[in-house]
């Protein structure tokens, strides 16, 4: 059994559980790994606490990159946006527990990516509005 | 065939499906290498000591062994670093001082990006039309559709001589004939062609001709650029500095004479002896028994890939390709293809194969791509089968 492709990856490949869209997302980003041809949109809602409550993802791309993003929205539900803003690369590479060459961590971080740039947009203009009161 | 000859090989379970991006080395192009810098190593063009002169001797015997291999002259026969370099240079040089203001310069969508963006890029720099012909589902470049470009007044075309992705040969002689006719230029890409077909730059009548060594089983850092003679002579040189120089004074320059204005710098030295040896072992070999090796190949894995289910394989039929076959199979991205077969000791590529827009054009996002070289075997091809079978089971369920 090839490790990249290990039971969990193929499951939340095959079967995820938030995949989607939202319909009123407190924010959405979009980014592609133009390489391969990943392609992710990420819908969050976040409430007046800071709390994740919801958060799923679509598009197209490879096993990797959508079992990525899956596994990635299951870690982050219910917990506080700042905190998941501080998260690490290697915290992310952790949750997945497959060994990967230089190519396909792009792909498995994609969803990583794209989840810093919606916080940062997110908290940025809530830091804007703090900075107004 | 040849499997013996490559080190690599040593490793019996190894298959290797990837030398259009880039080939395997065989011993003697390690060991002319290593025998160069062991023994005869010095900077070139340079020392009046025997060592240098020694070595100046090999790196130009060098370059009349990729003269010959091309069918033309030591004067034309540029050493540079790459085909992108050899490309970058032509597109830079034409556009630049060549061209008149209006004229127009035409690529085919099937380029690879190394002759696409240097004539998309400095066509805008320059103001220059730029146009993009389309090719068939076959990958054949329609010459009505040339002769339509040259009319509306393109002075260069730039097309590859065989598709990266789809594996088709464009008519190069026939394109030369009708780009001549309309007093433009033909530059050819030749980095697919270079180890799979013989390639006489004078019977094909081209302007420019580039191809990397790394793609011939030489080393990287390699690459020589066919100009034709006096259009050398005429180009101002693309790169300055040392070696590309007749007289440096204060206030002017004075260049050398082709082709040593267009190699500033130290050359890649030991790179052109093994370029030199790399093209002596396929010359030995035979370009002739090459393609009718890598034809019964491709032929072999249409017949094994084509009935899987679900599979889509692009370009020509078997008859009318060279050894690359581009392919995508419904439900499994092209990074899992390829990452999955990685795991079993089969390479191949997946992705856009720096095609980006033949792809576009094609309607696709990636694909999976195989593409043979002179060591490679039935086996692999077994092999191969086998893995893709397995790729199916792993993500659709399915044998």
């Amino acid at each position: 059994m090839d490790p990249l492709y290990r039971e969990t990856i193929m499951d939340h490949y095959q079967h995820p559980r938030h995949k989607g869209e939202l319909t009123c997302p407190t924010v959405r980003q979009h980014d592609a790994n133009p390489l391969c041809g990943d392609d992710l949109t990420l819908d969050l809602e976040i409430d007046s606490e800071g709390l994740i409550r919801a958060c799923t993802f679509h598009g197209h791309g490879c096993a990797i990159s959508q079992a990525a993003a899956d596994m990635l929205c299951a870690e982050i539900m219910n917990r506080p946006a700042r905190e998941i803003l501080a998260m690490s690369k290697e915290e992310m590479l952790g949750i997945l527990g497959i060994p990967l060459g230089p190519v396909r961590l792009k792909c498995a971080l994609l969803a990583y990516k794209i989840l810093k740039m919606a916080l940062v947009k997110h908290l940025g203009q809530e830091g804007g509005s703090i900075d107004e009161t | 065939m040849w499997r013996e000859d490559f080190p690599a090989f040593r490793d019996s379970s190894l298959v290797y499906l990837d030398s259009g991006a880039s080939t395997q080395k065989p011993f003697v192009v390690l060991d002319a290498e290593r025998e160069f810098y062991e023994t005869t190593y010095a900077n070139v063009h340079r020392g009046v000591y025997p060592l240098s002169e020694a070595a100046t001797e090999r790196y130009e015997a060098a370059r009349s062994t990729a003269a010959a291999f091309l069918g033309a002259n030591p004067e034309e026969t540029i050493f540079v670093r790459s085909t992108t370099e050899a490309l970058n240079l032509v597109a830079s040089s034409l556009i630049r001082h060549h061209l008149q203001p209006g004229d127009g310069v035409a690529v085919t969508v099937a380029e690879h990006h190394s002759n696409f963006v240097p004539w998309q890029q400095l066509a805008l720099q320059n103001g220059n039309p730029f146009t993009v012909l389309s090719v068939d589902q076959n990958g054949t470049l329609p010459l009505k559709q040339v002769e339509q470009a040259l009319v509306k007044g393109a002075k260069v075309l730039a097309c590859t001589m065989v598709s990266n992705v789809l594996g088709s040969t464009m008519p190069i002689r026939d394109l030369a004939r009708l780009v001549h006719e309309h007093g433009a230029l033909l530059v050819v890409d030749g980095a697919q062609a270079i180890a799979h077909m013989e390639v006489n730059v004078r019977d094909l009548e081209v302007d420019f001709f580039a191809f990397s060594g790394h793609k011939i089983y030489g080393p990287t850092g390699i690459g020589v650029l066919y100009g034709r003679h006096d259009l050398l002579e005429d180009l101002p040189p693309f790169l300055f500095g040392g070696e590309m120089i007749a007289e440096v004074h204060v206030d002017r320059t004075t260049f050398a004479s082709p082709p040593y204005k267009f190699e500033a710098g130290t050359p890649p030295i030991a790179q052109a002896v093994g370029l030199a040896s790399a093209l002596d072992y396929v010359t030995t070999i035979g370009l002739q028994e090459i393609r009718s090796h890598e034809h019964r190949l491709i032929q072999n894995a249409w017949n094994r890939l084509s009935p899987l289910p679900g599979i889509t394989l692009y370009g020509p039929g078997p008859d009318n390709r060279t050894g690359v076959l581009a392919f995508t199979l419904e439900g499994v991205h092209p990074h899992d293809i390829a990452g999955a077969l990685g795991h079993d000791g089969i390479c191949i590529r997946a992705g856009h194969h720096c095609a980006q827009p033949l792809h576009d054009h094609l309607g696709i996002q990636a694909t999976a791509r195989i593409s043979m070289g002179c060591y490679n075997t039935i086996e692999d091809l077994e092999r191969l089968e086998e893995g893709l079978k397995n790729v199916r089971r792993l993500f659709l369920g399915a044998a």
